[in-house]
């Protein structure tokens, strides 16, 4: 029963997780703008939520020995969909960056980040009301 | 995973392109300088940026690489009359190209605004972030 209460919160969660990761990459992007030979990032977003999704309903690895390894949180949740933009106006200096994409981008990320926070929060106090049953 | 390392990515881009005000100004103060008795003119100076990469996959910082000086000839003018002219009554000016640096400069400005912005949008992110189920 608790776990059908937070069932959607673990989707949105990813969701969010994976818009912060973007933001970043999209920030990165921003700052390199006048870097010569920066290839500018990104992540595709579907991908990358489908990957965490996968991941986030696999059973957790089996460690039987000692060496093996850890697959940290973030290297999983971005892992391959993580890609070099197109270029539309090649450079001398091999920079990749659309400064005006890359803008448009960060601002489309940032509402995507904002509205998934406003899913959580009205998730929640749906949960919360069916809980006081008020 | 957290987006605070926008705020490392964003300033050390903020600190690169101040360092690049910094040289613009330098060389706009001195593009009227004139040989001293060794003969050197002042050099004009450039900021070589290089990508600095973060923590996460795909995030990247700024970081100034070297400071270039200039090759370029130096303007002569013939002024035998001039205190700092040569034995030939040549006098040596820097090779500092005005337009170039105010060109330099308007671009300075406009990548430190952006990464400005970005710091301020991820900020506000955050705060709405740490609202959360509120």
């Amino acid at each position: 029963m608790l776990e059908q209460l937070t069932s959607r919160l673990g989707t949105l969660s990813s969701a969010l997780q994976l818009r912060a990761a973007r933001q970043q990459i999209l920030a990165s992007n921003i700052a390199n703008v006048d870097t010569p030979g920066y290839q500018a990032r990104d992540i595709d977003f579907n991908a990358a939520l489908t990957n965490a999704m996968q991941a986030r309903n696999m059973p957790g690895l089996t460690h039987t020995s000692q060496g093996h390894l850890t697959i940290t949180s973030t290297e999983g949740m971005i892992g391959n969909p993580l890609a070099y933009t197109v270029q539309t106006q090649p450079s001398l200096d091999g920079n990749s960056v659309d400064l005006d994409q890359q803008r448009a981008n960060f601002a489309d990320n940032t509402i995507r980040y904002e509205s998934t926070l406003r899913f959580i929060n009205g998730h929640v106090s749906t949960m919360l009301s069916a809980i006081k049953g008020q | 995973m957290s987006m605070f390392n926008i705020f490392g990515v964003s300033g050390s881009a903020i600190s690169s392109q101040a360092q690049r005000l910094n040289i613009v100004a330098s060389n706009l103060a001195n593009a009227d300088a004139v040989a001293g008795p060794d003969g050197k003119a002042y050099k004009a100076r450039q900021v070589l940026f290089q990508s600095m990469p973060g923590n996460d996959p795909g995030t990247a910082g700024v970081k100034v690489k070297t400071i270039h000086e200039s090759d370029a000839p130096h303007r002569r003018t013939h002024e035998p009359s001039h205190p700092s002219a040569d034995a030939e009554g040549y006098v040596t000016h820097s090779n500092v190209n005005p337009v170039e640096e105010m060109v330099n400069m308007i671009s300075a400005s406009r990548s430190y605004q952006n990464n400005v912005e970005v710091m301020n949008t991820a900020k506000s992110l955050m705060l709405k972030t740490l609202q959360m189920g509120q």
